[in-house]
C-alpha cells in the first residue's frame, strides 16, 4: 500500500481538516493554491537558493565511526544540527515564508514548544522584513528562556499562552484563535506535520529535502540510495517525515520512529502517543491522541520540550497503524545518556529531542553490514540547562 | 415536529438563544439554569459540552470549560442530568461541543442519547460539513437531531447556499471574524455581510452570535436576523456574586427589555 495523502487530506484513516468554519476560507485558500505555488519554477529557485546559501544545505551525511563500532553497524548521521538556527525546523519556515509572500500575507504567527520552531520562524520573518508573533506556553517560556530572547533579538513578539496547561498544545490553540481573529492578512506557520490538511503534507514536503539529500549522499558514498534503516525522533513528526519521505514507498528501508517515554510509559508522565493514545481529533486533524476516556486531551510529559506533544502527525498515525514504521519509546534517562554518549564518541552534543533517536539503538540489533541513517535533527546548545540540571556526566 | 421548527413557525423575530457551559459554575447547576432561562424568557438554550481545547472560544468560555471539567462534567454526567428535563423545560435545547469528546462517546450513542433526553440540535464547530455529510448525517436523521452550521463574514455566497441546503433548524451567523467573547459590539462593517445574507433569501432562519452582549447589540442583531445568541456575556453575568436564578432573570430582562 502506498503512503500518500488523498485529496481529502487523509493518510489512510488519519488526517482531514477538522476546523471551525471561521478558518475554512484560510485553509481553502492554502489548499487551492499551495501546490501550484510550490511547484512553480520561481518558487523552487528561491527556495533552493535560500536552503543553500542561508540555511547551509546540503547538510553533511557523516559516517560516525566510533558509534558504528559500538553498535556493530554502519551508522551515518544526517547533520540537520548544522542547519542555520540549529535544527531542521528552518527548512519548513523558509518554505512557508515564501508561500506566505506569494499569498500576499503581511503578518506571520507561529506556535512553539522548545522554541526551535519559534526561532526558525522569527529568523525568516527578520530575513523578509515581516511582522512576527510567536505563541509559547508560559511554562515553556520559563524552561526555554534563551530561545525566548533569541526570538526577541530577531524582532519577534513572544506572547505567552496562559490557557490550559500552558505548553505547546496551548500555544497551538492560541495561535489558531489568533488566526480566527485575523483571517485575511495573516499566515500561520505551523511547525510540524500536524494541523488541518494541507499542513501535514505541506510541511512534510518542505522537510523532504532531508531524505532527498540522504539518497544522493548515500549513492555517492555507497553506490546505493537506500539504507537498511532510517531512524528519527517524533514530536509532531516533521524531522521524521522529512527523513522518511522519499523512503515511504521503498519497502527495503526500515523506518524507525522514536517517541519520548518521559519517566516511563506506565508512570503517567510520558509523551509516547502510539503507546498511550487512541484515535481522536486535535488541532484540525484526526490522529492518535493521548486523551482521557471522556475525550479530554491529556497533558504529556517529556524532558524534551520539543517532544512534549499529546498527538503525532496523521502520517505517523498511518505509518504506525499499517506497520510501515516501527515505533520505539525512550525515557528521559535513556535519552540523556545517549546524548552524553554521542558527545563523547563523536564530539557532537545533540538536542535532547534528537538524543531520543540515538537511545533507540540500544533496543535494536544489527548485522555488521547494515547501513543505518539517524536523523540528527538539532544541536544541543539550547539544551545546556537541561544537561546541566540532569548532571550525570 | 422538531421544537426548533415549531419555535420559528410561531416566532420570527427577536428570538433569544442563550449559551451556558454545562457544569459551570457548579457541577449540578444545569437544570437550575435551564429552568431559570426558560422562566426568564429565553426562546432557545444552548448547552456547552466542556472541552480541554476549545479553539473557537475566547477566554471567558475557555475558563468556564476548565472549571466545568474540574467540577467533573462529562457527557455521561450531562445526559444523566438531562434525563427528566422535558418534564420541566419545553424550549428547544441545543448542545454545542467539540468533536473529540463526542467521537469518544460514540456518535451513534450520542445521537440516541440526545433523542432520549429531548435535545433538538447540535453545534459542532470543528466538524466539517463534508465529514458530517459523509459519515454522520444518517445517524442524525435517524434520531431526529438537527446539525447547525456556522457561517462567517468570510464565507462565500456559494458556500452559504450549500450550508442552507444542508441545514435544518437555523443557521448560526458568526457576526465577525473572531473567537467567542473577543468583541463586545457589532460594528458598521458587518452591515454589508448582514445585507448580503439577507438578500440571499435563505430557506433557514438565521441567528447572529459572537459579540452580542446586551440590549443594544441584541436589538442590532435582531434587525438583521431572526434573533441572536448570547454566550460570553451570560457566563460573565452568572460568574458574579449572588443568587443564580436572580442573576439569570436579571440578565435576560436586561437584554430583552
Ligand atoms: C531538534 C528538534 N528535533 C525534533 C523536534 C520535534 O519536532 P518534530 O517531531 O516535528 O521533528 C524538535 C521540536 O522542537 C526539535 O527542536
Amino acid at each position: 500500500m502506498k503512503v500518500q495523502v488523498d485529496e481529502r487530506g487523509y493518510y489512510g484513516n488519519f488526517g482531514g481538516a477538522f476546523i471551525p468554519e471561521m478558518l475554512y476560507p484560510n485553509i481553502e485558500e492554502l489548499r487551492e493554491n499551495y501546490e501550484q505555488i510550490v511547484q512553480a519554477p520561481d518558487f523552487q529557485k528561491q527556495f533552493n537558493h535560500l536552503l543553500r546559501d542561508f540555511v547551509g544545505r546540503p547538510t553533511p551525511l557523516y559516517l560516525a565511526e566510533r558509534l558504528s563500532e559500538k553498535y556493530g553497524a554502519e551508522i551515518y548521521l544526517k547533520r540537520e544540527d548544522l542547519c542555520h538556527t540549529g535544527a531542521h525546523k528552518v527548512n519548513n519556515t523558509v518554505g512557508q515564508i515564501l508561500l506566505a509572500q506569494k499569498l500576499g500575507k503581511q503578518k506571520i504567527i507561529a506556535e512553539t514548544g522548545a522554541g526551535q520552531h519559534g526561532v526558525a520562524t522569527a529568523t525568516v520573518c527578520a530575513l523578509m522584513g515581516i511582522e512576527c508573533i510567536v505563541y509559547m506556553g508560559k511554562v515553556d517560556m520559563a524552561r526555554q528562556k534563551p530561545n525566548v530572547e533569541r526570538m526577541r533579538i530577531l524582532g519577534a513578539e513572544v506572547r505567552p499562552a496562559k490557557s490550559g496547561s500552558k505548553t505547546l498544545k496551548d500555544a497551538t490553540n492560541e495561535a489558531m484563535r489568533h488566526w480566527i481573529n485575523n483571517p485575511t492578512d495573516t499566515h500561520y506557520i505551523i511547525g510540524s506535520v500536524v494541523g488541518p490538511h494541507p499542513y501535514p503534507e505541506m510541511v512534510a514536503r518542505f522537510q523532504s529535502v532531508i531524505s532527498k539529500e540522504i539518497k544522493a549522499q548515500l549513492l555517492e558514498k555507497k553506490g546505493k540510495q537506500n539504507p537498511d534503516y532510517v531512524i528519527a525522533c517524533v514530536g509532531g513528526g516533521s524531522n521524521a517525515a522529512g527523513a522518511f519521505y522519499h523512503y515511504y514507498n521503498e519497502e527495503d528501508v526500515r523506518l524507525i520512529a522514536v517517541e519520548a517515554a518521559g519517566l516511563g510509559n506506565q508512570t503517567g508522565h510520558s509523551a509516547a502517543t502510539t503507546v498511550l493514545g487512541k484515535p481522536g481529533v486535535l488541532h484540525g486533524s484526526k490522529t492518535l491522541l493521548m486523551q482521557t476516556e471522556d475525550g479530554q486531551v491529556i497533558e504529556p510529559y517529556s524532558i524534551s520540550a520539543g517532544l512534549d506533544y499529546p498527538g503525532i502527525g496523521p502520517v505517523h498515525a498511518h505509518l504506525f497503524e499499517t506497520g510501515r514504521a516501527k515505533f520505539y519509546s525512550v525515557t528521559d534517562e535513556e535519552a540523556m545518556k545517549a546524548g552524553i554518549l554521542l558527545s563523547r564518541t563523536e564530539g557532537i552534543i545533540p538536542a535532547v529531542e534528537s538524543a531520543h533517536a540515538f537511545a533507540a539503538l540500544n533496543q535494536m540489533t544489527f548485522n555488521p553490514s547494515d547501513v543505518v541513517v539517524i536523523n540528527l535533527s538539532g544541536r544541543g546548545d539550547k539544551d545546556l540547562e537541561t544537561y546541566i540540571k540532569w548532571g550525570k556526566y | 415536529m422538531n421544537r426548533i421548527d415549531k419555535l420559528f413557525q410561531d416566532k420570527k423575530e427577536r428570538v433569544l438563544n442563550v449559551y451556558f457551559t454545562a457544569g459551570y459554575p457548579q457541577l449540578n447547576d444545569t437544570t437550575t439554569i435551564l429552568e431559570a432561562l426558560e422562566t426568564s424568557g429565553a426562546d432557545l438554550i444552548e448547552i456547552g459540552i466542556p472541552y480541554s481545547d476549545p479553539i473557537a472560544d475566547g477566554p471567558t468560555i475557555q475558563e468556564s470549560n476548565g472549571v466545568a471539567l474540574e467540577n467533573g462534567m462529562s457527557l455521561k454526567v450531562l445526559f444523566s442530568q438531562l434525563k427528566d428535563i422535558r418534564d420541566k423545560v419545553s424550549v428547544p435545547i441545543v448542545l454545542m461541543g467539540y468533536v473529540n469528546p463526542i467521537v469518544q462517546f460514540g456518535m451513534e450513542n450520542f445521537c440516541a442519547k440526545c433523542e432520549e433526553v429531548g435535545v433538538d440540535a447540535v453545534i459542532l464547530p470543528d466538524l466539517p460539513m463534508f465529514e458530517y455529510l459523509e459519515m454522520y448525517k444518517p445517524m442524525f436523521e435517524k434520531h431526529g437531531l438537527y446539525n447547525i452550521f456556522l457561517i462567517t463574514p468570510q464565507t462565500s455566497d456559494a458556500r452559504i447556499k450549500q450550508v442552507d441546503e444542508n441545514s435544518n433548524g437555523f443557521i448560526y451567523m458568526v457576526s465577525s471574524a473572531s473567537t467567542t467573547g473577543a468583541k463586545t459590539s457589532i460594528s458598521l462593517d458587518q452591515s454589508d455581510y448582514f445585507a448580503r445574507v439577507k438578500n440571499m433569501n435563505l430557506k433557514n432562519p438565521t441567528l447572529i452570535g459572537f459579540g452580542i452582549s446586551n440590549a443594544e447589540t441584541f436589538d442590532k442583531a435582531c434587525e438583521n436576523a431572526n434573533g441572536a445568541i448570547i454566550g460570553s456575556a451570560f457566563i460573565k453575568a452568572i460568574s458574579e456574586e449572588g443568587n443564580l436564578e436572580e442573576k439569570i432573570s436579571g440578565f435576560v430582562k436586561s437584554v430583552k427589555q
